[in-house]
This record gives C-alpha cells, structure tokens and sequence, in this order.
C-alpha cells in the first residue's frame, strides 16, 4: 500500500529546510527581489544545495547524488511552495534532473546534483506530460530556432534543448540569447531561448527524456501547490483570528468560519493526493494515474485558497506590499504549468477507461 | 412633465446652437449640463429637468449619434456615482451650485476619503478626528485604499466629531479641499503592479463649515446615501449582449480555435449563461425603477457582477495557456482612470479581485441581503450603545 504519511527524517528534512528558508525568504525580500534584475534567490540556492545538498536528491549515489526519492523531493517542494521561493528547484533538480536521467549523461548529472549547475528543460512551461512539444532545428551539427515561456531559463548554466530528430541537446546557457519574458508569476520567471547555430552536445532521445520529466514536473508540482495552499489558510486564520472590526475579530462570524472550514477539507485532500502522486513516482506503481489525479485537483485548490486568502485579507490583501499576491500569481500560473487540471482529467479519462461521450 | 419629445427637442435645440464638431469639449459639456440634459432627473438649474430618470437614455443616445463628447464617467466615477446624490440630497443650495456643474463636467474629479487602517467593513469605527474651532474644523487623521486620490480636486470624507457617543451618532460627513496643505497623498501599489489607490494623511486641515454636508453628528446617515449610490453605481450599468467582462474571453474562443478544450467549453458556456441571466436581471430592476417598483435586487448586482467578473477572467487566463504565463506590464503607473477590461487577461484577472471588495466587501453585501431582504435575524452587536471612546482597539 502506498505510504501517505511523512517519515520522522521527512519531517526533519522539512524542519531544516523551512529554518533555511525563514532566513533567506522572507516576504519583503522575496517582494523586493521580483522587482530587481536577479529575480532568482541565488543565495537560497547555494545554501539549499551546497549546504544541503538537495539539488542532488534525485540523483543516484554511484552517479554523484544523494539517492533519495521524489518523497523526500515533495517535501522540499511543500516547503519552497509555502515560501513561494524563487529558486530554480523544480525546473533543475526534478525537471531536468530526470530528463538526464533518462539519458545517458552523468556528468551533467553529477553537476547538477551539487546544484553548482543550474538546468532548464526548454520545453515551455504549460506543456503536460504526453503533450506536443516545440523543437528546433538541427542542421550540420547545429541548433537553429527560438523557444518560449521556458522557466528559469534566466538562472540556468545548460540548457536541454529538444531537437526536431528527436534528440535532446545540452546547450550551454552561454551560446543561447535568453530574453527575460514579463512573467505573470514573478517568482518563476520566464524566459524566450534563441538559438542561432548553437552547438549541442547530443543526450538522447527527447521523447522518453521529455515525458519522464515532465511527469515528476507535474507529480511533484502538487507538492508545491499543497505547500502554498497550506501557507495561504495559515496565515489567512491568523490574520482573521487577530483582525477586528464590529468590536470582534472578524474570524468569529460564521459566514468566514464555515468557508475556511471547507478550504481545510480542500487542503487536506491535496495533501492525500500529492503525497500519492510523490509515492507513486518514487515506486513507479500507478504513477500514470498518481499524478493525473493530483494535477487534476492541486490546481483549484491551491487557487481557491489563494483567492481566499486576497478576499478575507480584503483592502491590505490588494495590495503590493503584503505577499498574498505573490501566493495568488505563483497559484494561478501554478494552474498552468505541466497542463492545467481539463488537460490531466482527460488524460485520466483515457487511463481508467472513462471515454467522453 | 417633461417626455421624451420634449428632451428630443431640446437636445436638437443644444446640438444646433453648439455643434460638437466646432465646440471644445467642456464647452459643449457646460452647455449641456445648462440645457438640464446631463442628469434629466436632476432638478431645474443643476444640470436636470426633473424628468424621469429612465429618459436619460433618449438623450444620451441621441447625443451619441451625433458625435457629442461624454463626460467619461470612468474618470470621475466616485463624483458621478457618490458624491454628486449626496451633495443633491443633503447639500445646501450653495453647495449644489458650487460642486455639481464642475463635477458633472469632468473639470473637478472626486474621491472618497471613508476608509481607514482600522475602519473597512466597519467603517463606523473610523477614528479621524474633526475638531470646530470658530468657523473651521481642524482634522487629523489617516485614510487608506483611496482610489484617485492623486488625481482629485475634492473629497467626501467622514471624521469623528464627538468620541464620547456610541459610534455612529458622532460621525460628521465634509468635503474635503485636496489642494489643502495639511493634505498628503502617498501612492499605495497594488497587486496589479500599480498605484490606482493611496494612503492620504491628514494633518491639520482646516475645513471651513460651510464644507459640512448635513447636520453635525449625522455623517453616518449622509453616508448611507453615499454607500447606497456607490453599489447601485458599481452595480447598475445597462449592458448590451455580452458587454461585461464575458465580451473579451468570448471573442477569444471565436478568434482562437487552437485554445479550445472541451473542459472549457463546458465552463465558458455556464459562465455565459450566468452573464445574460445577471444582464437580465439587471435589465429586469431598471424596468421596475421606471415602473416605480424599485426591487431589492440591486443589492444583489454587485455581488453577482464581482463573482462573474472574478470567474471569467480566471477562465480567460487558463484558456491562453502559454499567454496565460505572462503579463503586459508591471510598471508602478498612477493611473488617470479605471480600465477594467482593456488590458490583458491577466491584469482583468487581478484587477477584479477588487471587485469584491471595493464598495463593501462581498461578505458584507450577503449579510445586509440576508438582514435586510430575506429579514434573518442580524448577528448579536456588542458595540451598539457603548460610547466610541470606550470601544476596544
Ligand atoms: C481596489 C479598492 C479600491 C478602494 N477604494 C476605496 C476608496 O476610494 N475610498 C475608500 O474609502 N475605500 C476604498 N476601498 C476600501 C474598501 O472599501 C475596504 O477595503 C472594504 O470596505 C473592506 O474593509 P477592510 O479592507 O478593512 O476589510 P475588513 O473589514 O478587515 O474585512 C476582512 C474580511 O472580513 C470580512 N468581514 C468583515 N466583517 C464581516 C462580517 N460582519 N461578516 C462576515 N464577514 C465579514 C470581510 O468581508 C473581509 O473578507 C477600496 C478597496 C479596494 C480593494
């Protein structure tokens, strides 16, 4: 039987990650940051990978990694989710870690495993498993073509680059002209990727490579929607318990007691199906269906209590200075990312046999 | 009485004596406003007939065709919507003949100074002060989420003028010179990346008496003419077939079959549906108004108008996909007007969370629905009679 409870090292995992990251993400900073020329917390990475060496989570120990599974990955992600962290954690050590994975490329492995190098798989964000895909063209040995809406792409050292005879490159990020694109989710910033002749170094075949990664993306994505959800009805009882007006804190009336009952169902079902989604990918067991059911639920979850959370926070929730926003704008582009929850149903419709009509 | 024949000829009488072609903008609007033709339900002399206020629209749509500037409500909203009943209901006749014709007109734009860092859906806590002294009043205090702020001439604003009774009974409603010195406007950036509202400090500002509107003590009540105007205003628009927020995202589907999932038809098709059952309604309680049947329906329109608004564009936002990941601009702006729907999906997205806060939040729209519509019994109040100086804070 899937395990869906956390390990006592998950929670001291989560403990020590949730420490590091109360030093270096704090709101205003992370605010701040959206607005410079570095919107990625480089600093937070190295600490989380050199420190902790958990870009390398994924990677196996005979290939230079830590050999741990996409359990212990999820709880990361629960952790950078409640922070909305920019760190490229999910695009370079499950995104494009297990797209080298499925190649045969240790030495990048190895590289990215210590977080030193940062990758980005350039397929654009919004691509689900199983879906069409944009390539560019391989002529004479080299890449030719631009790509869009590629996160991290800006932070990234080596690009993966699938090319139209169906093998996937390493690009290095400096033969490529990255653009920075103006991101609805400022935390994960967007970039275009033009490649004019770059050279690549073949990995293998992009298909099985692209899939494969985009399935932990998505699978482990859960997590991190989980983690934000969480964060999102935390602190909005906080707030509601402490805020008065009519001579009583406003979470005392029933109309908000009730509505942020229901959200905690709501998370609490999130948390079943990511850490599902998390297992399934760590044994390989129904995974197909693991991460389908969770991106098929994550999205309007962690949406609706980001939504909620501007909502109750009302007039200070608008604005730029408290964080709600940040919740609200990773949630929804969260809501995209690997495939929206209409794609994942009907991808699941296909898996359990429910055809539409 | 005044009918419709009788606005035709005026309004041809207005266009022939001022053609818009030849005619500067505040001009034409000034003479339209002395003609009575730009609130026909306002009285003789502030710029009405007393006409029956469902004719607005013979004017507006003759004035239309003949390529007659507007006042552009979207500019000075709070004025037009807020400001201007509560002048006409409780202003003296020099108040009237002062602000309405520059405030129609577009020449002196308002906001409205109520809310406060402590004082939202309770906004009868509000804790400005408002001192006499001879014939002034020296108020201090800070007031939060002002939209337009930066951008007005003038103010309604509400101040506590008596702390020792329960907190209604000692609140007195003013108009507020924004050019005044003792006046600090400090933009407030929202989520959508500009500074539409502020936050406006108050350090002794003198208002002469003769900017009191209503008795003294009674700012509450000369409120609730304003908070009352403000919902109808957000909530009354007529709208044509698809003329809310549904219009863009429904010409998006027609335009972009590459976008189309059978998961979103589904949801665009109810959301429609739900977008002409609220026009509608809407449609529906404007003919009861004419007919003298005023329904309690209004307070349910804004409601409604939020939810769509905030639905829709969140659909719209998912329906792009890859577009959907991105934004059209993030510079901190000061923005002169509200555009609800001409920016991107994303921008509607976010500007419209506002939708159910702004004017009252929805939570406080459903309860006074079930209060004062459905007559449910209202939650038990604590603060009713207790003086305001002794309310916790
Ligand atoms: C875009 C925007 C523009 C604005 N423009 C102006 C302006 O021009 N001038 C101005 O004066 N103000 C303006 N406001 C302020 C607005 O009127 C207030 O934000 C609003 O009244 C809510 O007050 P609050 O933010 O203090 O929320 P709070 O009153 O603190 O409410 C917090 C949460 O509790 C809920 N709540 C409160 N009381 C109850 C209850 N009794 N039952 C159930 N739920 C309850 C609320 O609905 C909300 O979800 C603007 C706000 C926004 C967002």
């Amino acid at each position: 039987m899937t395990d869906l409870l956390y390990s006592e090292e998950e929670e001291a995992l989560r403990a020590a990650v949730r420490d590091l990251l109360a030093d270096h993400c704090d709101a205003p900073g992370v605010i701040a940051r959206t607005e410079s020329d570095t919107p990625h917390d480089l600093a937070a990475w190295k600490a989380l990978t050199d420190g902790m060496g958990l870009a390398g989570l994924l990677v196996p120990e005979d290939k230079g990694g830590q050999g741990a599974t996409h359990r212990e990955v999820a709880v990361v992600l629960e952790e950078l989710g409640r922070a909305v962290a920019p760190v490229p954690y999910l695009t370079s050590a499950v995104v494009a870690t297990e797209a080298l994975l499925a190649c045969d490329a240790d030495d990048l492995l190895a590289e990215l495993g210590t977080g030193r190098k940062i990758g980005a798989l350039a397929v654009a964000l919004n691509i689900a498993p199983g879906g069409a895909y944009k390539v560019v063209r391989h002529e004479n040995g080299a890449l030719h073509g631009e790509l869009t809406a590629i996160a991290d792409a800006q932070a990234a050292d080596v690009l993966l680059v699938p090319a139209d005879d169906g093998g996937l490159y390493a690009v290095d990020a400096s033969a490529a002209t990255v653009t920075p694109q103006i991101s609805f989710d400022l935390t994960r910033p967007l970039a275009t990727v033009m490649l004019d002749g770059a050279q690549g170094r073949l990995l293998g075949d992009a298909e099985a490579a692209v899939h494969r990664a985009l399935r932990a993306g998505a699978g482990l994505l859960a997590s991190e929607q989980f983690g934000l959800a969480e964060w999102t009805l935390t602190e909005t009882v906080r707030y509601l318990k402490e805020r008065k007006q009519f001579n009583r804190p406003v979470g005392g009336f029933q109309a908000l007691k009730h509505r942020l009952a229901q959200l905690w169902l709501e998370v609490v079902n999130l948390r079943a199906a990511a850490r599902n989604a998390a297992d399934a990918l760590a044994t390989g067991e129904d995974a197909d269906v693991a991460v389908a059911v969770a991106q098929a639920y994550a999205a309007s979850v962690a949406v609706h209590a980001a939504e909620e959370a501007l909502q109750l926070h009302a007039g200070i929730g608008m604005t730029w200075e408290h964080p709600v926003h940040l919740y609200l704008k990773r949630a929804k582009s969260d809501s995209i990312a690997y495939g929206t929850a209409g794609v994942h149903r009907a991808r699941l419709a296909e898996l359990v046999d429910l055809q539409a009509p | 009485m005044t009918d419709a024949a009788e606005l035709q000829r005026r309004t041809a009488e207005l266009l022939a004596a001022h053609p818009p072609a030849s005619t500067d903008r505040f001009d034409f609007l000034k003479a339209r406003f002395d003609a009575g033709l730009a609130w026909v339900h306002y009285p003789e002399g502030l710029g009405g007939l007393n006409a029956p206020r469902s004719l607005q629209a013979v004017v507006d749509a003759e004035l239309e065709a003949a390529g007659a500037p507007d006042n552009d409500p979207r500019r000075n909203g709070i004025g037009l919507g807020m400001a201007a009943p509560t002048i006409l209901k409780y202003g003296t006749e020099e108040q009237k003949q002062r602000y309405l014709r520059p405030l129609w007109v577009g020449e002196e734009v308002w906001c409205q100074l109520f809310s406060e860092p402590g004082a939202g859906s309770d906004l009868a806590a509000l804790g400005t002060r408002a001192v006499r002294e001879g014939d002034d009043w020296v108020v201090n205090g800070q007031k939060v989420w002002t939209s337009g702020a930066h951008n007005s001439r003038w103010a309604i604003l509400i101040a506590r003028t008596d702390p020792d009774v329960p907190k209604h009974a000692g609140i007195t409603y003013f108009i507020c010179d924004m050019t005044d010195p003792g006046v600090d406007v400090r933009p407030l950036r929202q989520i959508t990346g500009e500074a539409e509202f502020n936050e406006v400090f108050l350090t002794d500002v003198r208002i002469p008496d003769s900017r009191r509107l209503g008795a003294i003590g009674d700012g509450w009540r000369v409120a609730q003419t304003t908070l009352n105007n403000e919902r109808v205003a957000i909530g009354g628009m007529r709208l044509p077939r698809e003329g809310g927020m549904i219009g863009p995202v429904s010409k998006t589907w027609r335009e972009r079959p590459e976008l189309r999932t059978q998961d979103l038809h589904q949801r665009l098709l109810k959301l429609w549906v739900d977008s002409e059952v609220a026009r509608l309604t809407a449609e529906r309680l404007r003919q009861q108004l004419v007919a003298g049947q005023p329904g309690p329906e209004g307070a349910g329109m804004k409601l409604a108008f939020a939810r769509l608004n905030q639905e829709i564009s969140g659909l719209e936002v998912e329906l792009r996909g890859e577009e959907g990941l991105l934004y059209d601009d993030w510079t901190m702006r000061r923005p002169e007007l509200v555009d609800f729907t001409g920016r991107d999906a994303g921008y509607r997205y976010l500007r419209s969370k506002g939708n159910s806060i702004e004017g009252g939040t929805s939570e406080v729209l459903l309860n006074i629905v079930a209060e004062r519509v459905l007559g449910l019994p209202a939650e038990p109040r604590t603060d009713k009679d207790v003086a305001w100086k002794d309310l916790a804070r």
